[in-house]
């Protein structure tokens, strides 16, 4: 049932049909395995990654664009789920947290950097941060301090100084601690 | 909340779209959804039929016309416009006023044209597309038709596209040589949507004011040009006539209190803005 891990395509059972108009065949890579699903044109993509593909790791939290915490890679972009259609992903390739590093799998060195400066506070947002720093890096070279805060603060989600997070975020792409004095 | 059940079709080109539009049903437009999926998601709206032309390719383009204007297809995203090689040289106004839009992750999805036709009254491309004096091109199964930014906006929400209307580019001439231009805006947090700002742009010829526009929004239904500060401008230079400018902003502008501010506070807001725009455009003028 999990694109992580799994073997060959998957195919998620579709629940009973209520309005079949409404419905369309779909089929996109989600971490690297084709997915094949039916979806109703309302389903959010934040909720077929849920509910249909058992993806827990990607958020649900204002269903509105604010938070950040359903944050995704869409064909290597990274784009809020829950303001996207499941079918609007036909044909794309999307890359969820799960995506980042297997179970078995080391650490990638962003999340090897939020597990060394403990960068989450209650940890709810933690994924859609891990994906916004995921996409900035998919955007090449090493971002400017000012880029990747202008990328962090498109996933606050109201706890507290965020100190950690900007610490692990720097040490992820290679630049000083936000909070040391530079020397000079 | 989820989004109460609807109709979806990818149109497979501009013309589908249309006749879609045209048809019985209650249908709605996306593109990035940045701005509808909200209202789907809240159940503010509740159309038969979502119409999505995000994969057109015809309306994927930014791109610079031979007479030197910029062109934004209706599916270009906010980040290919900031993208685009010759936006900051161009029209750098518009660069500053797309890099205020939300978020990276929102600008990623969220259209240009998408933002216009969907005319919230705190966003920032309506006042800058009039004080840019863009042009709508808009298609429907009657025909291609054209208007300018200024008959586009006519109040929250509400713009001059028809039900069967289909906002397929919006077009940028290239700013005047040597004008000055500025945007402003205030907001609580950065990205949130502006409790007030201002995009200006202003020309200086002989040392005085020869031609401006003064668009404010997040003070009334939809962005404002203000001709009477425009006009206290022309022929003087700014801070001779900040007071005149003063008063007519007093005169003009009538914000209305809500959850987010004061009609005071936005009023102060958009004194304070406007001035330190019509000093900056003022500075910048080449």
């Amino acid at each position: 049932m999990s694109p992580r891990g799994g073997k060959g395509p998957i195919h998620p059972a579709t629940p009973p049909l209520s309005e079949p108009s409404a419905w369309h065949d779909i089929s996109l890579t989600v971490n690297d395995e084709q997915v094949s699903a039916q979806v109703e044109s309302r389903l959010l993509l934040t909720d077929f990654l849920r509910h249909r593909l058992r993806l827990t790791g990607t958020h649900v939290g204002c269903e509105q664009g604010s938070c950040g915490a359903c944050s995704v890679l869409l064909d290597g972009v990274v784009v809020r789920s829950c303001l996207t259609l499941a079918v609007q992903a036909n044909g794309r390739d999307l890359r969820t947290v799960e995506g980042l590093a297997g179970p078995d799998d080391p650490l990638t060195t962003l999340q090897q950097a939020f597990h060394e400066q403990h960068g989450m506070q209650c940890g709810f947002c933690t994924p859609g941060f891990l994906m916004s720093l995921a996409g900035l890096a998919e955007d090449g070279g090493t971002p400017s301090s000012d880029e990747i805060d202008e990328h962090l603060t498109g996933n606050f989600c109201r706890c507290t100084g965020y100190v950690n997070i900007r610490k692990a975020a720097r040490q992820a792409f290679g630049l000083p601690d936000p909070e040391e004095p530079s020397d000079g | 909340m989820k989004p109460a059940p609807f109709d979806y079709v990818a149109a497979r080109s501009v013309e589908h779209a249309v006749e879609l539009l045209a048809g019985d049903t209650e249908a709605k437009v996306i593109a990035g959804g940045q701005s509808l999926m909200p209202i789907l998601n809240m159940r503010l709206g509740r159309p038969e039929l979502v119409i999505d032309i995000g994969r057109l390719d015809v309306l994927n383009h930014v791109r610079i016309s031979e007479s030197g204007a910029l062109l934004v297809g209706a599916a270009a995203t906010q980040t290919q416009l900031l993208a685009h090689p010759g936006i900051n040289r161009g029209w750098p106004l518009l660069a500053t006023a797309v890099s205020n839009i939300g978020h990276p992750q929102i600008r990623n999805r969220g259209t240009i044209c998408g933002s216009l036709a969907h005319n919230d009254p705190a966003a920032e491309l309506p006042a800058t597309a009039i004080a840019l004096d863009a042009t709508m091109h808009i298609q429907s199964s009657r025909g291609l038709r054209t208007i300018p930014a200024e008959q586009m906006f006519v109040g929250p929400f509400m713009t001059a596209l028809a039900p069967d209307d289909l906002l397929i580019e919006a077009e940028f001439p290239l700013p005047p040589a040597g004008a000055g231009w500025s945007f402003r805006e205030f907001a609580t947090r950065p990205g949130d949507f502006a409790t007030v700002g201002v995009a200006v742009q202003l020309i200086r010829r002989d040392g005085v004011v020869a031609d401006t526009r003064i668009v404010l929004f997040g003070v009334g239904g939809s962005a404002t040009r203000v001709h009477s500060a425009e006009e206290v401008l022309m022929g003087s230079s700014p801070s001779r006539v900040e007071n005149q400018v003063r008063a007519q902003l007093e005169a003009e502008l009538n914000p209305a209190d809500d959850v987010h501010a004061s009609a005071g506070l936005r009023q102060d807001l958009a004194e304070k803005l406007t001035i330190e725009a019509i000093a900056e455009a003022w500075e910048r003028c080449a």
